[in-house]
């Protein structure tokens, strides 16, 4: 860790949490339908979609309706993109004729962007027609990420409103998430990474000359190189910002057109948390209080920072099999030094790493390095931050209904201890939200653990395994299915995932991880928005106190490890331990 | 149930135009107008046809040129796609601990010491091993310095020539302090080409 290194980290920390007042302050008033500057534009057109589409945008919906618009809603957008994927070859803007998708890979995409998560069984460049990123991927890039900011914000109506029943409109709040955050910020984020390098056309692929001709696996001569380019700027923007993470192109982020240079990295790591950072002041806002909101955000980034250092501790400490071979891995400032395989030269050390960590917090899983050729606790960080169930800022809104999900167990849990009744920001925390909350951490824990035994114990799971013969492989699968179950969506890529095995069982993962745990959170909202405010009283367990964040650090950390470390030690755990057992 | 089918219907045909098929026009649009360049791939331009792109290595092996980084591509490397084998950018996806690892980055230290035995300078790791992308343009600064010597001496120029090159196009850290420094090895070899 040179002096780069470490200013770029603490840069980056500063920058976001600075961010967080700001942008949080304007989505509050985005959701509570207070005036903007952007309503000029924007409020006309609102308007029209919402008498287009029959909304009366003053209906408030009980949590049981809300709910069914969300799955509604989310069912018509995968059936779309699924059948977008299977007749692309006959559909416009598919310059390169790429023909249509298998429909195990086409179910496995339409799950994957519909809920969030942005896994990627396939290639992009080799796979998606122009029409299938833009009119596919995109909006469910966008719709998507306003699903989980919606239920968020009917969390957050269920905790601030007393004996009501409604929790808020569905197809106002993705409306208003998409038209007023999503969209804005995309267009400004798109057009500055054009500036960068982005490609961002509707042409077909460029055919360039090599100056030095090279010979293919078949001993063909090359001359050209085709260069896959297309509609890309305009995904990548809100694949990062909504913590979707698709990558236009195979290798994602760390293409040269999807992140060109050291500041498109670092604008586009920086969207990848600035709005679940910001969605915590938002949060304070909306609840009177703006210290729970800095609480959380304060326990996410404790979280955050202690796994940051511990990737790029790894990463920049390098190999030691390298170090045998007499390869110079020490960093100077003309040598980025450490782990650089599967690095890009204008990241470095520093920035994968970070990048990494960032990916893996929030629910994003887009990737500026392939994560599958990390040393062994550096891949360790991303898997257990996705273990700890995408809390750690998380996807936008479901990052931040997931925390609050532990810190309803957190408050239940010391109540416990002392003997009252527990209670969270005026409301009564009873049996029934616990069990919810309950249902929504073991959900994902279970997907994950029961779909890497059932691939591990499966020779169709085994056959794809990439880093055969040693722990790796079993990191690869375990990867891929944490990833899954917590809507993630970045891979030890080595695994070949596109085949009917593992597109079908992840697909199935992503699907219930999603949906199954949206459905508790709105039944929490509706249950708290029933019940009175009560007063603090001396025995009420304040959560806006250094104490309480060590409390909820404590619950976070400890329900990860007692559920991932056994399987961590038969992955990572036990690699670290062989790679430098001499 | 029924009352919430018409507006998910039309909430996301709307929601599709206004994301999927106006703001990509938009982006586009003005991206053609004030980026031209960038947009459509930062392509080289030489005697009106493109040798390449900025942003994307090709791949060297002759002695005479600057090497890039090692490319896992599939079909060949540097393949930014191939319609027939439908392969693209790749990573080598190899774990630490894998034998094709060692095998891949020895068999570069013996590329490199083979084109060049003299050379007694320590060898970067970058020069070693595999980019994530399978298309990175560029090396560390002290991978170019590698191998000023070799190529020097092939092309009969001298270190100092060489190395103006080198310096020429090496890329510092952004404002100062952003990204790693870095040589950008195809624009650097076809300026070799060039002052030959």
């Amino acid at each position: 860790m040179n002096i780069y290194s470490w200013f770029q980290l603490i840069f980056y920390i500063v920058v976001l949490l600075a961010l967080a007042k700001p942008l949080g302050s304007f989505m509050a008033k985005v959701y509570q339908g207070e005036h903007t500057f952007l309503d000029r534009v924007l409020g006309p057109v609102e308007k029209l979609i919402y008498r287009l589409s029959g909304v009366k945008s003053d209906e408030e919906m009980n949590w049981k309706t809300y709910a069914i618009a969300v799955l509604l809603f989310n069912a018509f957008g995968l059936f779309f993109v699924y059948i977008l994927q299977r007749f692309q070859a006959i559909l416009p803007f598919n310059p390169q004729g790429l023909g249509a998708i298998t429909p195990d890979s086409s179910w496995n995409t339409a799950v994957s962007f519909a809920s969030n998560t942005n896994w990627q069984g396939y290639g992009g460049e080799v796979t998606m027609s122009y029409l299938s990123q833009m009119l596919g991927l995109t909006v469910q890039n966008f719709v998507s990420a306003a699903t989980g900011m919606a239920v968020m914000v009917a969390l957050i109506r269920g905790i601030v409103r007393h004996t009501a029943k409604g929790i808020g409109n569905f197809w106002v709040d993705l409306a208003r998430s998409t038209l007023y955050i999503l969209l804005p910020l995309s267009l400004v984020l798109a057009l500055a990474l054009v500036s960068q390098g982005a490609v961002q056309t509707f042409s077909e692929y460029k055919t360039v000359a090599m100056l030095q001709p090279t010979t293919d696996a078949n001993g063909n001569t090359v001359t050209e190189q085709v260069l896959a380019v297309g509609p890309a700027a305009s995904q990548i923007a809100i694949k990062q910002l909504g913590t979707n993470g698709g990558g236009f192109f195979n290798v994602n982020s760390a293409h040269p057109f999807e992140n060109s240079t050291p500041f498109s990295n670092f604008l586009e790591v920086l969207a990848i948390l600035v709005i679940p950072a910001a969605l915590c002041y938002t949060f304070g806002k909306m609840v009177g209080d703006t210290r729970q909101g800095w609480v959380i955000l304060i326990t996410m980034t404790i979280i955050l920072v202690a796994f940051i250092a511990l990737a790029v501790w790894a990463e920049q400490a390098g190999n030691p099999a390298f170090t045998k071979m007499g390869i110079d891995q020490v960093q100077t400032n003309i040598n980025p030094g450490g782990n650089m395989e599967g690095k890009e030269t204008r990241f470095g050390i520093a920035n994968s790493a970070l990048w990494a960590t960032v990916t893996t917090a929030a629910s994003n899983g887009s990737v500026n390095s392939m994560h599958d050729s990390f040393m062994p606790l550096g891949g360790l960080a991303p898997m257990f931050l996705m273990q700890l169930g995408e809390i750690i800022f998380g996807g936008v809104g479901s990052g931040l209904y997931g925390m609050l999900a532990f810190v309803i167990v957190a408050v239940f849990i010391s109540g416990l201890m002392v003997g009252r009744t527990p209670e969270y920001l005026g409301k009564k925390i009873e049996a029934y939200e616990m069990k919810m909350a309950a249902l929504m951490l073991l959900i994902p824990i279970l997907l994950a653990k029961v779909g890497t035994a059932i691939a591990v114990a499966s020779a169709t799971g085994l056959a794809t395994i990439w880093n055969t013969g040693g722990p790796h492989g079993f990191s690869e699968v375990l990867y891929a299915f944490s990833s899954a179950a917590n809507n993630n969506g970045s891979a030890f890529a080595g695994l070949g995932a596109n085949n009917p095995f593992y597109n079908t069982a992840l697909g199935i993962c992503m699907f219930f991880a999603r949906y199954w745990l949206i459905v508790p959170v709105l039944a929490i909202a509706g249950s708290l928005v029933q019940k009175k405010k009560v007063p603090a009283s001396g025995g009420t367990l304040p959560t806006h106190t250094p104490l309480f964040i060590v409390w909820l650090i404590g619950v976070i950390m400890i329900v990860g490890a007692l559920s991932f470390i056994p399987a961590l030690a038969l992955g990572p755990i036990v690699e670290h331990l062989m790679v430098f057992a001499h | 149930m029924t009352s919430q089918l018409r507006p998910a219907f039309f909430m996301l045909l709307i929601l599709a135009l206004i994301t999927g098929v106006f703001y990509p026009l938009a982006v586009t649009g003005i991206a053609q107008i004030v980026f031209p360049s960038q947009a459509n791939g930062s392509l080289i331009m030489a005697d009106g046809r493109a040798v390449g792109s900025e942003l994307i290595g090709q791949q060297f092996d002759d002695p005479s040129y600057f090497w890039g980084r090692i490319s896992a591509t599939g079909a060949f490397p540097y393949n930014a796609f191939n319609s027939e084998t439908l392969t693209a950018s790749s990573g080598s996806n190899y774990g630490p601990l894998n034998p094709a690892l060692t095998d891949m980055v020895q068999a570069r230290i013996d590329a490199l010491k083979a084109a060049d035995p003299d050379n007694t300078l320590p060898i970067p790791v970058d020069l070693v091993t595999a980019s994530g992308s399978g298309l990175d343009p560029h090396i560390s600064i002290a991978a170019a310095y590698y191998q000023i010597h070799r190529v020097a001496e092939i092309r009969g120029l001298s270190e100092a020539d060489v190395q103006f090159l080198v310096d020429k196009y090496t890329i510092g850290r952004q404002f100062g302090f952003l990204g790693e420094p870095r040589v950008n090895v195809l624009l650097l070899n076809l300026a070799l080409d060039g002052i030959q």
